[in-house]
Formats: C-alpha cells, sequence, structure tokens
C-alpha cells in the first residue's frame, strides 16, 4: 500500500545511514526527502511543513541513543511523529438508545454506497442489526446499486425511489428502524461538491431530522491537495466524527488521510482495500505509521488470519504440521483460508521485507495457481486426499480428466505436496524460507 | 482571446480565483525576492502540479528572470513555461473520417466514466452523428443501470448484457450493432479498476484485443477519466493504463470542484498525453474541448 513513501523513506536513511554521527546537515538532508516523498504522497503542503519542522526539530536536538545508529534514530523519530499526527484508532460508536445512525457524506465518487454495504456487513458480523438507506436519488442507477449490493450481504434496503427527498426518506428509514427492531442505520447519502451549497444545505437537514451518532467522511485514497478543504467544509457543515479511507487497495499512497487528520483532527476509522463487502479494514494508526515507514503490517495480517482461520482449526493445523500428517484435505482447507484473507499479492504485502515480492508476482499467476490447485484436489476421492500414495498412473489420467488439467499439472501438484511435506518436517526447528513456491 | 466554451469558463473561475489569482497578485508586486520564488512553488504544489514538475518549471523560470526582470513579464515567462508543457502533447481528437468511431473509455472506480460518456454520446449526437453505448462494466452493481438511464436521458440507444456477464462478448455485440445500425461513433463504457489490478488490466487489454480484431484499427480513442481532485496517482493512473491499452488521451472530470486540476501539467510533462475534454458539472452540457491556450491563459486573467 504505502509502497512508495517507505521506499523513499529507506533511500533517504540508506545515505544516512553510511555516517556516524547525526550532524545538522544530515537532518536537512534527510528532511528534504522526507518532504518530498510526503508531498509525492499527497500529504497537504502546509501538514508536511509542520511535520518535517517537528522531526527537524527534535532529530537535531535529541541525543542518538546508544543502541540506535543515527539513520534508525531518525526512523524512529519520524515514526513516532507520524503516530501521534495520525492520532488514536477511534471506534465506531454506538452508544445510547437504538437505532444508532451512521450518515456517509463525501465528494462523487469517493465510494460511499460500496462503503455503506462494507460497513452493513461488518456491523451485521459484529452482531447488529443493520438497516441501509438508499438517500442518493440523484446519481442514475445509485438505488439500484445499492438494492443489489443489499441483497449480496443480505441487508434490508431502505428505498423510497428517486422522487422523495432526501431528508424526508431518511427520517422514514428512522421510523422504521424503530418499528422494526434495527439496531444501526446506515444513510447512503449523494456524493456532492463542497461547493455546492444547495447540496450540503440538503446534508445538515439530513443531520438535523436524524441526529446521526456517526458523521463519516468517505476520503478517496487519491486524492490530492484538495482533500483538506473538502475535509475542513464537509467537518464545517455537518460536524464530522470520523473518517473512511477508500480504494486504499491501489498504488495511492493515501497522504489525504494524514492531512486531513492533521488538520481537521477527524480521527480515521477505517480503510476500503477492495471491491468485495468484506474488504474493509479497521484503521490502526501505529499499524499505517509501521507501513509508511516500510515495516509491514504484521498486525493487520495477524487479524486477517484470526477473522479467517478459526482458532480451532489453527490449532490442529499446528499439530498436524508438528506430526506432518497434513493431508490434501488440509491442502484445500487452507487454500479456503488463504482465499478468505484476500489475493495472495495483499498477504504477502504485508509481511515485513516481502514488499517487493508482492509487486514481482502477477496477481493472476498466484491466483490462477490456486485455482488450479484446488481444482485437482476437488476431483480426488477422499481416500486420495488422505493418502497420496495410492494415487497411481490411472488415477492421474482420471484425475486430470476430472480437474480440466493435464497429469503433468496433477503431477506437479503431487510432487509440491509431497515437498511440502518434508519441508514442514524440517520446519519445525527453522523459518520456512519458500512457501510461496507450494503454490507454483 | 479565441472564443471557448462557457462552461470550461465558467469552471475555471473558481480555479482561477482561488489559486492562479494568487500568482497573478503575486506578480503584480514590486520586485521578485526570494519570498515570491517560495510562495510560487508552494503555489504549484498545492495545485497537484507534482514535485517533479514543479521543480523543473521553477529552474526554467529562474534562468530566464533576471533581478532586473520585471514581474509582469516573469509572469508571462511563467505562462509560456506552463503552456509549453501541454502545448506539444495537444492534438485533434478523432482525427480523420472512417465509417465507425470506436471509442474505449476507460479509468479508475468513481473517477466519473459513465457520466463522462453520456456528456460525451451528447456531444457526437449534437454534431449529427449516430451514436451506440456499449454497458462494458458488467461488474458493479447497477452500472448497466446507471448507462442505460443515460443512455435514455441523451437519447442513444445501449447494447447491455445481464450484470456479471462477460464484458468481451458485450464489445463484441455492441460492435456487430454498430456496424449493422451504421452507427458513426461506439463508446464503450469500460468497468472502473484501479491500476494496480493485474487481472483487470489484462482485461481491458482483451477488450481492446476484440475490438481491433472486428474494426479496423480500432479502438480509435481510449480516453482515461481523471478525477480532477486526483493527486499524484494520477501520474501513476496514466503510466499504466497507457501502458495496458494505449490510452490516446485524457479526459479531465469534475473540474467544477475547486480543485486545481494541476495533475494535467505532470501527466503531459511526463506522460506526453494530451488532455482532450474537461467535464465540469452535472449537467449534460457541461463538457468542452479542452484548449491548452485558453486553459493558461484564463488561469492567468485578471477578473478583479
Amino acid at each position: 500500500m504505502f509502497d512508495s513513501l517507505s521506499d523513499k523513506l529507506q533511500e533517504v536513511f540508506r545515505k544516512l545511514s553510511g555516517k556516524g554521527r547525526l550532524s545538522e546537515q544530515d537532518v536537512n538532508e534527510a528532511m528534504r526527502e522526507v518532504r518530498m516523498a510526503l508531498l509525492e504522497a499527497d500529504v497537504n503542503y502546509k501538514v508536511v511543513k509542520d511535520f518535517t519542522a517537528r522531526v527537524r526539530e527534535r532529530a537535531i536536538g535529541s541525543d542518538v541513543m546508544q543502541s540506535l545508529t543515527p539513520a534508525q534514530m531518525v526512523i524512529k523519530i519520524v515514526n513516532e511523529e507520524l503516530v501521534a499526527t495520525l492520532g488514536e484508532a477511534v471506534h465506531l460508536d454506538l452508544s445510547g438508545p437504538p437505532p444508532a445512525v451512521i450518515m456517509l457524506v463525501g465528494l462523487q465518487g469517493s465510494g460511499k454506497t460500496t462503503m455503506a454495504a462494507k460497513l452493513a456487513l461488518y456491523l451485521r458480523r459484529s452482531g447488529e442489526r443493520p438497516l441501509l438507506v438508499a438517500a442518493d436519488v440523484y446519481r442514475p442507477a445509485a438505488v439500484a446499486q445499492l438494492e443489489t449490493l443489499g441483497k449480496q450481504i443480505d441487508v434490508p434496503v431502505h428505498n423510497e425511489g428517486t422522487l422523495v427527498a432526501p431528508p424526508v426518506i431518511c427520517e422514514n428509514a428512522l421510523k422504521r428502524a424503530h418499528r422494526e427492531g434495527f439496531s444501526v442505520v446506515i444513510l447512503d447519502t449523494a456524493g456532492r461538491l463542497q461547493l455546492d451549497d444547495r447540496m450540503m444545505a440538503e446534508l445538515e437537514q439530513v443531520k438535523r431530522v436524524t441526529q446521526p451518532r456517526e458523521a463519516l467522511l468517505i476520503v478517496d485514497a487519491m486524492t490530492g491537495q484538495e482533500a483538506v478543504a473538502v475535509a475542513e467544509e464537509f467537518n464545517k457543515r455537518v460536524a464530522l466524527t470520523g473518517l473512511i479511507l477508500t480504494k486504499v487497495d491501489g498504488d495511492a499512497r493515501g497522504g489525504a488521510a494524514l492531512s486531513i487528520r492533521a488538520v481537521t483532527g477527524v480521527p480515521i476509522k477505517f480503510m476500503g482495500i477492495g471491491e468485495k463487502v468484506s474488504d474493509l479494514e479497521v484503521f490502526y494508526p501505529d499499524r499505517l505509521a509501521s507501513r509508511i515507514l516500510g515495516m509491514g503490517d504484521v498486525l493487520t495480517l495477524i487479524e486477517k488470519a484470526e477473522t479467517s482461520i478459526s482458532e480451532e482449526q489453527a490449532r490442529k493445523m499446528e499439530q498436524k504440521l508438528r506430526k506432518a500428517s497434513f493431508t490434501f484435505e488440509d491442502l484445500i482447507e487452507q487454500l479456503h483460508a488463504v482465499k478468505k484473507m484476500g489475493s495472495l499479492n495483499d498477504i504477502i504485502g504485508m509481511i515485513p521485507g516481502m514488499q517487493q515480492f508482492s509487486k514481482q508476482l502477477p496477481e493472476e499467476e498466484t491466483d490462477k495457481a490456486l485455482q488450479v490447485s484446488e481444482a485437482i484436489v476437488n476431483s480426488m476421492t477422499r481416500e486420495e486426499r488422505r493418502n497420496p500414495k495410492v494415487i497411481n498412473a490411472s488415477r492421474r489420467r482420471r484425475i486430470a480428466k476430472g480437474s480440466g488439467t493435464s497429469v503433468q499439472q496433477v503431477n506437479q501438484l503431487l510432487r509440491q505436496f509431497t515437498e511440502m511435506q518434508s519441508m514442514m518436517k524440517q520446519m519445525q526447528g527453522k523459518k520456512g524460507r519458500n512457501l510461496l513456491s507450494m503454490f507454483r | 482571446m479565441t472564443a471557448r466554451p462557457k462552461a470550461f469558463d465558467d469552471s475555471l473561475t473558481k480555479t482561477r480565483r482561488s489559486f492562479f489569482g494568487r500568482i497573478a497578485g503575486l506578480f503584480r508586486q514590486e520586485k521578485i525576492t526570494e519570498e515570491t520564488w517560495d510562495e510560487l512553488e508552494m503555489l504549484l504544489l498545492q495545485a497537484d502540479v507534482g514535485t517533479k514538475t514543479t521543480i523543473r518549471v521553477m529552474d526554467a523560470l529562474r534562468q530566464q528572470v533576471k533581478a532586473n526582470t520585471p514581474p509582469e513579464q516573469a509572469q508571462e515567462m511563467l505562462k509560456a513555461e506552463l503552456l509549453a508543457i501541454l502545448k506539444p502533447v495537444q492534438r485533434a481528437y478523432l482525427p480523420g473520417s472512417r465509417l465507425l468511431h470506436v471509442i474505449f473509455v476507460v479509468g479508475v472506480n468513481g473517477s466519473g466514466k459513465t457520466t463522462s460518456i453520456a456528456k460525451l454520446a451528447k456531444y457526437h449526437k449534437s454534431r449529427g452523428q449516430t451514436v451506440l453505448l456499449a454497458a462494458a462494466d458488467t461488474f458493479r452493481a447497477a452500472a448497466i443501470d446507471q448507462i442505460k438511464i443515460w443512455g435514455e436521458r441523451v437519447g442513444v440507444d445501449v447494447v447491455a448484457h445481464q450484470p456479471g456477464a462477460d464484458p468481451g462478448a458485450v464489445v463484441y455485440d455492441a460492435i456487430g450493432a454498430a456496424q449493422a445500425r451504421h452507427a458513426d461513433v461506439l463508446i464503450i463504457d469500460t468497468a472502473g479498476r484501479l491500476q494496480t489490478k493485474y487481472n483487470l488490466m489484462q482485461e481491458l487489454r482483451k477488450l481492446r484485443g476484440v475490438a481491433q480484431k472486428q474494426v479496423h484499427l480500432a479502438p480509435h480513442e481510449t480516453l482515461l477519466v481523471l478525477d480532477a481532485t486526483t493527486g499524484q496517482n494520477g501520474l501513476s493512473q496514466a503510466k499504466a493504463f497507457a501502458e495496458a491499452v494505449q490510452v490516446t488521451g485524457v479526459v479531465l472530470a469534475k473540474l467544477d470542484s475547486s480543485s486545481k486540476g494541476g495533475i494535467v501539467f505532470a501527466i503531459a510533462d511526463e506522460y506526453k498525453l494530451p488532455v482532450l475534454f474537461v467535464a465540469t458539472g452535472e449537467k449534460l452540457d457541461d463538457w468542452a474541448e479542452f484548449d491548452p491556450q485558453a486553459f493558461v491563459d484564463s488561469l492567468f486573467e485578471n477578473r478583479e
């Protein structure tokens, strides 16, 4: 995600690390690079200025700790300042008598409708009863889009067509939520320009009649310098309670989030990381800061694994690994778990030191290889999955036919599987060196 | 100055007042100081022009401006520098005449493709051409409904399949339909995709291949729709889409916002891509051909 910025900072600090002590000149040079990198990451010009000034002051003034190199010391300070600027992690406030109203606002095309569905799914999974409200009556087919998404995730959508005024729709939806016992109401409002006074007034009206507990600004991660002006105006009109950064799965560096946070003080609450309705991440500033610094995002990876693989499953798997009684059935289970976590590239990208690797792997190749492996295993009998040794030439031909692959591909998977088993035995002491080759 | 569409002019007013208006103000000062340079750099950066292009423009300007250069003259030099970025890559939209023009419209999610397509369709229609739209975004929920509604409003037919259908098949059928009806222009709406998604970029390549096989030299234009609020990621978008499907020009959408559109300079500078149209509002007529001279001129126009 924030690869390019971390690359840049690493480059800066590589230059620094060659030297023994941190002189004022070193710091100045580092800060020039940090400034450029942040600007290229679309962090607002003024925010960059303040930020580099703070880091510079601390870097020059402070003693280099004994255990650190000067470069590490600068990284430490940059990291701490980044975390401080990004602010504390704040979760959704759904307190008070239900239903809690969540209002989503933002510019056109920032991703509100998709985010409404993602939030609904997220909240339903955490035990709430959400109601989606189609309050965008302007964009053609916006209502139909929300209806479709609602069906996909099995969350009801309050829809009054496009002829009723949005504040009325929202008020009615709130009444319905009271009546039918929904615990959360998510308002998908129309995208609007912050300078469009009439549309902004409509938003104020929606806010008045629904008294939302959360007013969340949806911001495209690709937004440039304008992000601050947008956020300031929305904040002025509807008093924002949080920020959601969308399209973070691209290569946008998302400096907009840093700027908005710094200028408005509004906390960042979630990140949208894909087009699937389950592609939502809770935002953690420390993780984002360490990602900015190229330290990967191990915590996010762990959390993703936790929601995708149950603890029980993980424990069983570990035992099997220890005993090396790993079968094709386990492999399938694992492949499914991996799929749930997202694309393999996303996962690899979160592992420290592996970001570059993820760039080299075309998503198509890895995902396709997974599909082929799964097809082959699906064409095996139960016995064959548990005891691959019984798979003779005739069985291989049958499996190849059944899975639409070739005998060579079946052979390849069998060979990799054997390698995997033996590797797992070795792994009991050492760390896995070539985990990826399993899926090739 | 040459006449230019009103919509284009209006949309620039905000930009002019807020940003370049300040530059014009700067140059009205008596003397050029170090502060002037800093301020200028800041203003370019804040307009999303980008560090690389800003540095280039600044360096060029510093070389020309002497201690005794009058500020007004320096302003002309800056205009010339900015124009020198846009002008060499500029060219006419859809040059030459042919039986059927096939136009691909591509871009990231939410950049404004579908709305831009409606406006482009209206643009062609008002020139007496027969237009057909292809709903090749079969992925996003209700995208097909959206373009159908626009088709009705503009009064052009839309070739569409079911949601989830193969977009390649939609393109194939749409070209067949366009040829059978002797349409002049076929505009193909593609699903929004982030430029880093390998599979999706490959899919786009495939769609292009489908068109290439059926119509000589198709697609005749591949337009990248860029949100004017986009920051430096616009460069990555231009690069990736240009590599995958040979983008021929940029549509700068949502220029009605207070955003500056400065990324246009960076894209022209680094990837030699012309801006062909600007989309300025939510009405179908809020659409204009891009004129670099007018763009730069009006940025410096003093309206007070």
